[in-house]
């Protein structure tokens, strides 16, 4: 083929496409079997959510390619109508939502001040932040579940919100840090000689033009909050638990209950999947600026 | 305070207003001491402040019996003299800026990580009620049984194999899908399951392994392809220590797409005239990919490797969906999880501090090679 493939399948059609998609050989087809064998168990979750309970338990997902006719919606309209679960469901939002905006303007504020402001020990301090990220949440558990024990926060919501926050910060203030720092100086001190304080500087320079690490920022932090089971199995209770802890529960009777399983897992995966697809490039973006930094 | 007043009021009428006005005293002179005293220099004064720092939260812990109490007082004690020394140098308007960008995150780091951290570390060494001091028994505990050594090794299984292959499955895929059509489709299907919780790919997985009688029919999928193959079917989750290895098989289904966008985006970076040139020289593919690609990705090798790693090392809910640690798969952070529910306090945290000496020559590593990096630049 001597024509550029683009002038080529332009002319062809879909048809045309598909079958030069497909004919660019071996690699292709190797990468058509990956992608397959890494989203055939997403799909095998899918089909089961929409297969009643008897025959989940009777036949595997793939006949429904030979008897689509077995295909409801009942176990999402069961799930709809089951308080606890949607309790959970809001749930998980109440806990998202909170500590993904706190990590967002703490983390902002403080990494303006390591980026910006000088003052004694900033370096020192710094330091303290990077070691702390390499604390493991885990070691934090017990003693917070004590304190929480002690001041009357264990089994709310607000202390699994105050705990993820917490842990959110030292990569927050790592990121922001890095990106604040890279934002010219001069514009910071032209705003100073107009006589803007640091609340000025902070709010009408920093903040538009950090949004692209604030973004991604965002996205990380909800996404870890909103999939975390850890600490939500250890500081919820049965009226504060989020899904995670609802889906791990139901759990203990697997085959029983596989309707309600599949159905509620897939539903608590739509909102993550949602905001990675759409912020799939500021996510991808924080990924290497984490990396390469 | 309330049960303060409260305990006032049961005392005699004589006793109550002496102490009232002890208290009413004492707050002042407490205010005084922080308007006055306070911001002078001198090393007499010095002395003083460094006495009230140390000896207040004493006799905070002594009265109230709590070390939260305690350190909460020197932090604010400590805070305070830090805050009215800066203010006298710098001006009121830029101490007050400070505190306001920085106090919110000191605050929840001192409580939430520092504190903790420190705690746990001396709960390691005391007894199942965190009063007597045990030394080293939590950890002997660990060492000694085999089923504790069962648990470090199974955590260094996942640390040794889920950051190998999924950095070789992640490198071989980006490789491959570099520059051919569709790339950004497949590259979004491989890495979907970093947006799926633990918890729902665990599950996912075990629809995958699920196993009936011989004879039933199959709901697994991969069990539904060893009958169709003629086989038996397996219980892929209960035979140690394969179990372990099909556990692993989730977290490398889900770090792989991580590998494979960081690696792909630094492949993208590889100067083209290096390539190029060896290709003139007669190379092969391979041999291009060998001793041009990868050496010229080694940064990011190096952080997709120790990313995987720590994640690997604290790997609990995938363990906790799929077996809750039983028939021998259980891991450190699962463990220390399960000794925590059976109220033995100091095993759980001596995992913990196990946890945190594993993943901390990582973390140093990993930082020491970022500074090298850009020492270079």
């Amino acid at each position: 083929m001597t024509a550029p493939a683009g002038i080529v399948t332009a002319k062809r059609g879909v048809a045309g496409r598909i079958l030069d998609f497909f004919g660019k050989g071996v690699v292709n087809i190797v990468l058509v079997i990956v992608a397959v064998f890494w989203l055939v168990p997403t799909i095998g979750l899918f089909l089961s959510s929409l297969r009643s309970s008897v025959d989940n338990s009777h036949s595997g997902w793939w006949t429904v390619f030979t008897r689509p006719a077995q295909l409801t919606i009942e176990n999402y309209s069961n799930l709809l109508g089951n308080a606890q679960f949607m309790g959970s469901f809001l749930n998980t939002i109440e806990i998202t939502v909170p500590a993904t905006v706190l990590v967002v303007v703490i983390g902002a504020l403080a990494g303006y001040a390591f980026a910006w402001i000088r003052f004694p020990g900033r370096d020192w301090l710094l330091v303290v932040v990077i070691v702390l990220l390499a604390v493991p949440l885990q070691v934090s558990l017990i003693p917070i579940a004590k304190l929480y024990g002690d001041i009357g926060l264990f089994g709310s919501v607000v202390g699994v919100i105050l705990f993820h926050t917490a842990y959110g910060l030292p990569f927050a203030i790592f990121l922001l840090r890095n990106f604040f720092t890279q934002i010219p100086g001069e514009m910071l001190e032209a705003a100073r000689i107009d006589g803007a304080g640091e609340w000025r500087i902070f709010s009408r320079i920093i903040l538009p033009l950090g949004l692209p690490a604030i973004a991604s920022l965002s996205i990380f932090q909800f996404l870890w909050t909103w999939n975390d089971m850890l600490v939500a199995l250890i500081f919820t209770n049965a009226t504060s638990q989020p899904v995670t802890v609802a889906i791990q529960s139901q759990l203990r009777q697997f085959g029983a209950n596989i309707d309600i399983l599949s159905a509620g897992a897939f539903l608590s995966m739509i909102v993550p999947l949602v905001v990675f697809f759409a912020f799939q490039r500021y996510f991808v973006s924080a990924l290497l600026a984490g990396s390469t930094k | 305070m309330s049960d303060f007043l409260g305990w006032i009021a049961t005392l005699p009428a004589w006793l109550q207003i002496i102490l009232v006005i002890v208290a009413f005293l004492a707050v002042i002179g407490f205010l005084l001491f922080f308007i006055e005293i306070a911001p002078r220099t001198g090393r007499r004064y010095t002395v003083i402040r460094l006495a009230v720092c140390v000896l207040v939260p004493l006799l905070a812990m002594l009265f109230l019996g709590s070390v939260f109490w305690a350190a909460l007082i020197a932090a604010v004690l400590g805070g305070g003299f830090f805050l009215l020394d800066y203010r006298s140098r710098q001006g009121a308007g830029y101490l007050f800026q400070l505190v306001g960008f920085l106090a919110p995150a000191v605050i929840l780091l001192a409580i939430g990580l520092v504190y903790p951290t420190i705690g746990t570390t001396i709960q390691a060494f005391q007894d199942n009620r965190s009063r007597d001091f045990v030394g080293f028994d939590n950890f002997i505990w660990i060492f000694t049984q085999p089923y504790g050594i069962r648990v470090v090794v199974n955590t260094i299984v996942w640390v040794l194999i889920v950051p190998t292959l999924s950095t070789i499955f992640g490198l071989a895929y980006a490789a491959f899908i570099d520059k051919s059509r569709g790339e950004k489709i497949f590259k979004a299907l491989v890495f979907m399951p970093m947006a799926i919780s633990f918890v729902g790919a665990s599950i996912i997985w075990k629809f995958v392994y699920d196993a009936k009688p011989v004879g039933d029919a199959q709901i697994g999928l991969l069990n539904q392809i060893v009958v169709w193959f003629g086989g038996e079917p397996v219980y892929w989750l209960q035979n140690s220590p394969w179990n372990t290895f099909f556990l692993i098989v989730v977290l490398i289904w889900i770090q792989t797409g991580f590998a494979m966008v960081i690696l792909s985006a630094a492949i993208k970076g590889v100067p083209a005239e290096q390539l190029e040139a060896a290709e003139l020289d007669g190379t092969n593919a391979w041999q291009r990919f060998m001793n041009v690609t990868v050496p010229g990705i080694r940064s990011s090798l190096i952080v997709v490797l120790t990313t995987i790693s720590i994640a690997s090392l604290k790997v609990f809910d995938i363990v906790r969906t799929m077996t809750a640690g039983t028939n021998e798969t259980s891991v450190i952070a699962n463990e220390m999880y399960t000794q925590w529910k059976g109220f033995e306090t100091g095993r759980s945290a001596a995992f913990a501090v196990v946890l945190f000496l594993l993943v901390m020559p990582i973390i140093i590593y990993n930082a020491r090679q970022i500074k090298k990096q850009r020492e270079i630049r």
